[in-house]
C-alpha cells in the first residue's frame, strides 16, 4: 500500500481536498496567508509546525469552525468554505477527546449516527464495528471517565469514525499519551488508515508523529507553508535553513561559492574548503549555506591524510551518550560548534574519545545540501 | 470514587501520625456536628414535644411539662401526657390540607416559572464575554444588596392601584382601568420569582459556564446542529444545576410566609401563614408545631434529592 503511493507525482490526478489562495485573519494576525495546498484520496497527511504557525486553524477550516476570509476551499468539487460543520462529510478527532461526558461509549460512538437518523439496527451494527475497530469490544457501557487515557482515545478515534467520513482530521491526537504508548498508537494509526483508505489529515508539532505515520509532510510557519515532502525528502532534501532545522539536528555551515562545475560545487567557509556532490543552481560568488546531518559526521582522533577537503579540527567541547547513539559537540577553529552522532555499535564502557580531546570531522561530499536560502 | 477514597485517606493520613493532631482532626469534624445538634436537632425536638402536647392557658401555653423534681412520677405523667391530637386535627380541618396544597402548587408553578427565566439569563451569562461574566454575577447578586423586606415593600409600591405598573400599562393604553394586581396569587408569583431569581441563575450559570465548549464543536462536527447539540449536550450536561437551583428555590418557597402575607390575598393561604396563624393569633402552640412537623416531613424528599445530586455531582467531578 505505501509502496508506489505517489498521486502527487501524478499531473492527471487531482488532488480531493484543495486550499486555493486560503488567508485567514485573526484580527491584526494572519493565521494563514495565501495558502494553497491538495490532499490526495487514501493519503495520509501531516501539517507540522511551531505552535502559532496556524496549523491547528488550516484543520478547523476544514472541519468547518473557521471560515476563510478570502480563498476557496475545496472538497471535490464542491466549495465547502462556508458549509457549516455538521453538514461536511468531514469528522474530527478533538485533541482534548471532547467526549460527552453524559453518555456510554457507545453512545458517544452513536452520536453522529443519530444524527443522521440511521434506523436503530444499523446504528447498533456500526457502534460493534468500531468497538472492534479501536479494540474496545467489552467496553461499551463505560462512561469516559471510567476509562484510561488511551482508552479515550480509542473512544474518540471510534466516534469521529463511525459516519465514514471522507476525510478524517486529528488535532494533535496523541499528545496526551506517554511516549510508549504514543509510538504504538502511530503505527495503529497508520494500519487504520491503509485498511480505511480515508484521507487522514493530522496535526502535530512533533517531527518524529508526523515523519512515522505521514505519506507527506507540509511544514508550516507564520501562516505559509515553507515545504511539502515526503518525510525522506524533507529529512534529505530540506528546501531552506529553517526546514533543515525545524527537522532533525543539522550542522549548518556557511561559505561562499567558489566554483561550480559537473563534479559539484567548491565552496570556502571559515572553516576550510567544502565540496558539494550537487549543488541546486547556485553560481561562483554566492554566499550559502550548507546543511549537514550530524549522523552524516565521521569523527576520528587522528588527522585524515590530505587533500582535507570537508574536513574540519576542533575540540570536543560535551557528549551526550543517548544508549543508541552518542552525540559529540566539537567546538571548530572559528569557535562554532559542530554535533556528529556515533552509532554505539559496540558496548563501549570507556569511550576512545573525551572531553578536551583533539579530533578530526570529515564528510562525504555527497552527505551536505547546499541551501541558498 | 477511588480517587476521592484517596484523597480522603491523605488528609486524614498525617493527622493519625500525632495524638495532637488526631484530636485536632476529631474536633474539626465535630464543629459541623455540635451545631446542627445545638440548633437543628434540639430545637426540632422541641418542636417535636410541643406539636405531641395539648394547649393550656399557662406559661408556657402547653401541658404536660416535664418536671423533674417530681422523680420518676414526673417523667411518667410526662409521657403519659402526650398524644398524637394535633396531627388528627390537621387531618380532620381541610384548611390546613389546603393551605399545604396551595404551598406545594405556588412552590411548583414558581419553580416551573423561574427555570423558564433562569436558564436562558444563565445560559446568556456563561455564552457572555469573560470580561462581562464577573460584571453580570455582581448583577444578579446586587439586589441581596438591599433588605429583602424592603425589596417586597417595593413590589407592594409598584403592584398598588396607582403604581408603577398600573400607570404605565395605562399610559400605554394596553388597560383601560387600572388592574388589582395585589392581594393576588399573581402579586406572590411575581414577588417569589422576583425574589427567587438568583437562587436560580447562579447554580444554573455555575454548570453551564463549567462546560466545555469544544464538546459543542464535537457535536456539530457529528452532525447536530446547534439546537440539537443543545438539546443532547448542553442540557443534559447542565441537569445537576438545573436540580440544585430547582430545589434550592422549591424547598423554601414551600414554607415562604412573608411574601404571600404581604403581596397576597386573604382567601387562600400558603402553610407558612396558617402556621403563624395558630401560633400568634390562636396562641395554639402544639398544632403550630404539628404543622411544622408535617411540613418537614414533607421537605424531606426534596431535600434528599438534593442532597443525592450533590453528591453525584462531587463524584463525578472527582
Amino acid at each position: 500500500m505505501r509502496r508506489g503511493f505517489v498521486p502527487w507525482a501524478d499531473p492527471n490526478v487531482r488532488p480531493l481536498v484543495r486550499f486555493e489562495a486560503v488567508t485567514r485573519r485573526f484580527g491584526p494576525t494572519v493565521a494563514v496567508d495565501r495558502l494553497s495546498l491538495g490532499i490526495y484520496e487514501r493519503e495520509f497527511f501531516a501539517l507540522l509546525g511551531p505552535s502559532g504557525c496556524g496549523k491547528t486553524t488550516l484543520l478547523r477550516m476544514l472541519a468547518g469552525f473557521e471560515a476563510p476570509d478570502e480563498g476557496r476551499v475545496l472538497l471535490g468539487d464542491e466549495d465547502i468554505g462556508r458549509v457549516p460543520p455538521y453538514r461536511r462529510p468531514v469528522n474530527m478527532m478533538f485533541q482534548s477527546y471532547a467526549l460527552f461526558p453524559h453518555l456510554t461509549v457507545a453512545g458517544n460512538i452513536a452520536f453522529g449516527l443519530k444524527q443522521d437518523c440511521l434506523p436503530r439496527q444499523e446504528i447498533d451494527v456500526r457502534v460493534a464495528e468500531m468497538l472492534a475497530l479501536v479494540k474496545l469490544d467489552g467496553f461499551a457501557g463505560r462512561k469516559p471517565h471510567q476509562l484510561s487515557g488511551g482508552q479515550r482515545q480509542r473512544v474518540a478515534l471510534a466516534r469521529s469514525l463511525a459516519k465514514r467520513p471522507k476525510v478524517l482530521l486529528l488535532d494533535e491526537p496523541l499528545a496526551a499519551l506517554d511516549k510508549k504508548l504514543r509510538e504504538e498508537t502511530q503505527f495503529e494509526l497508520m494500519d487504520l488508515q491503509a485498511r480505511l483508505g480515508t484521507i487522514f489529515v493530522i496535526v502535530t508539532h512533533d517531527q518524529e508523529e508526523a515523519m512515522t505515520v505521514a505519506h507527506r509532510i507540509a511544514v508550516m510557519d507564520r501562516g505559509r507553508i515553507v515545504q511539502v515532502a515526503t518525510p525522506p525528502e524533507l529529512y534529505e532534501h530540506p528546501n531552506s535553513r529553517w526546514v533543515a532545522g525545524f527537522i532533525g539536528d543539522v550542522n549548518l555551515l556557511e561559505g561562499k561559492v567558489v566554483s561550480a562545475d559537473a563534479d559539484g560545487l567548491a565552496i570556502e567557509g571559515t572553516n576550510g574548503r567544502y565540496r558539494a556532490a550537487a549543488g541546486g543552481d547556485a553560481k561562483p560568488g554566492q554566499s550559502v549555506c550548507i546543511a549537514l546531518r550530524p549522523e552524516k559526521v565521521r569523527l576520528a582522533a587522528t588527522r585524515p591524510p590530505l587533500p582535507a577537503e570537508n574536513c574540519a579540527g576542533g575540540r570536543v567541547h560535551d557528549i551526550a551518550y543517548l544508549g543508541d547513539v552518542s552525540l559529540y559537540k566539537v567546538k571548530l577553529a572559528d569557535g562554532s560548534v559542530m554535533t556528529a552522532s556515533v552509532a554505539n555499535a559496540n558496548r563501549v564502557t570507556e569511550r576512545g574519545i573525551g572531553w578536551d580531546d583533539e579530533v578530526w570531522l570529515t564528510w562525504a561530499p555527497d552527505a551536505v545540501v547546499v541551501l541558498a536560502r | 470514587m477511588d480517587q476521592t477514597k484517596a484523597a480522603r485517606g491523605t488528609a486524614l493520613g498525617p493527622s493519625l501520625g500525632s495524638s495532637l493532631g488526631s484530636w485536632g482532626a476529631r474536633l474539626v469534624v465535630l464543629v459541623p456536628y455540635v451545631w446542627l445538634i445545638a440548633f437543628f436537632l434540639v430545637p426540632f425536638l422541641i418542636v417535636l414535644k410541643i406539636s405531641l402536647s395539648q394547649t393550656a392557658i399557662a406559661q408556657p401555653p402547653y401541658v404536660p411539662v416535664l418536671d423533674l423534681a417530681a422523680g420518676w412520677r414526673g417523667i411518667t405523667d410526662f409521657i403519659a401526657g402526650l398524644s398524637a391530637d394535633n396531627f388528627a386535627t390537621l387531618v380532620s380541618d381541610d384548611i390546613y390540607y389546603l393551605s399545604y396544597a396551595k404551598s406545594l402548587l405556588v412552590a411548583f408553578v414558581s419553580t416551573a416559572i423561574l427555570l423558564a427565566i433562569g436558564y436562558p439569563l444563565a445560559y446568556g451569562m456563561a455564552r457572555a464575554p469573560r470580561r462581562l461574566q464577573s460584571v453580570l454575577v455582581m448583577l444578579v447578586i446586587l439586589p441581596f444588596w438591599t433588605s429583602f423586606l424592603i425589596r417586597v415593600y417595593a413590589w407592594i409600591n409598584i403592584l398598588q392601584r396607582d403604581g408603577l405598573l398600573n400607570q404605565t400599562l395605562l399610559a400605554l393604553r394596553i388597560v383601560d382601568e387600572p388592574v388589582a394586581w395585589l392581594a393576588s396569587d399573581t402579586a406572590i408569583y411575581i414577588g417569589i420569582v422576583y425574589s427567587y431569581l438568583p437562587f436560580m441563575v447562579l447554580p444554573l450559570y455555575a454548570t453551564l459556564e463549567k462546560m466545555d465548549e469544544t464538546l459543542l464543536e464535537a457535536a456539530a462536527d457529528l452532525g447536530a446542529p446547534r439546537w440539537k447539540a443543545f438539546w443532547s449536550v448542553t442540557l443534559p450536561l447542565s441537569l445537576p444545576g438545573v436540580g440544585a437551583g430547582a430545589l434550592l428555590c422549591f424547598i423554601p418557597i414551600i414554607g415562604e410566609f412573608v411574601i404571600p402575607d404581604l403581596l397576597g390575598g386573604s382567601d387562600s393561604l400558603m402553610i407558612g401563614q396558617t402556621l403563624w396563624t395558630e401560633f400568634f393569633a390562636n396562641k395554639d402552640w402544639p398544632v403550630a408545631s404539628a404543622i411544622a412537623v408535617v411540613l418537614l416531613c414533607l421537605l424531606l424528599g426534596p431535600i434528599a434529592i438534593y442532597q443525592h445530586l450533590q453528591t453525584r455531582n462531587i463524584e463525578r467531578v472527582g
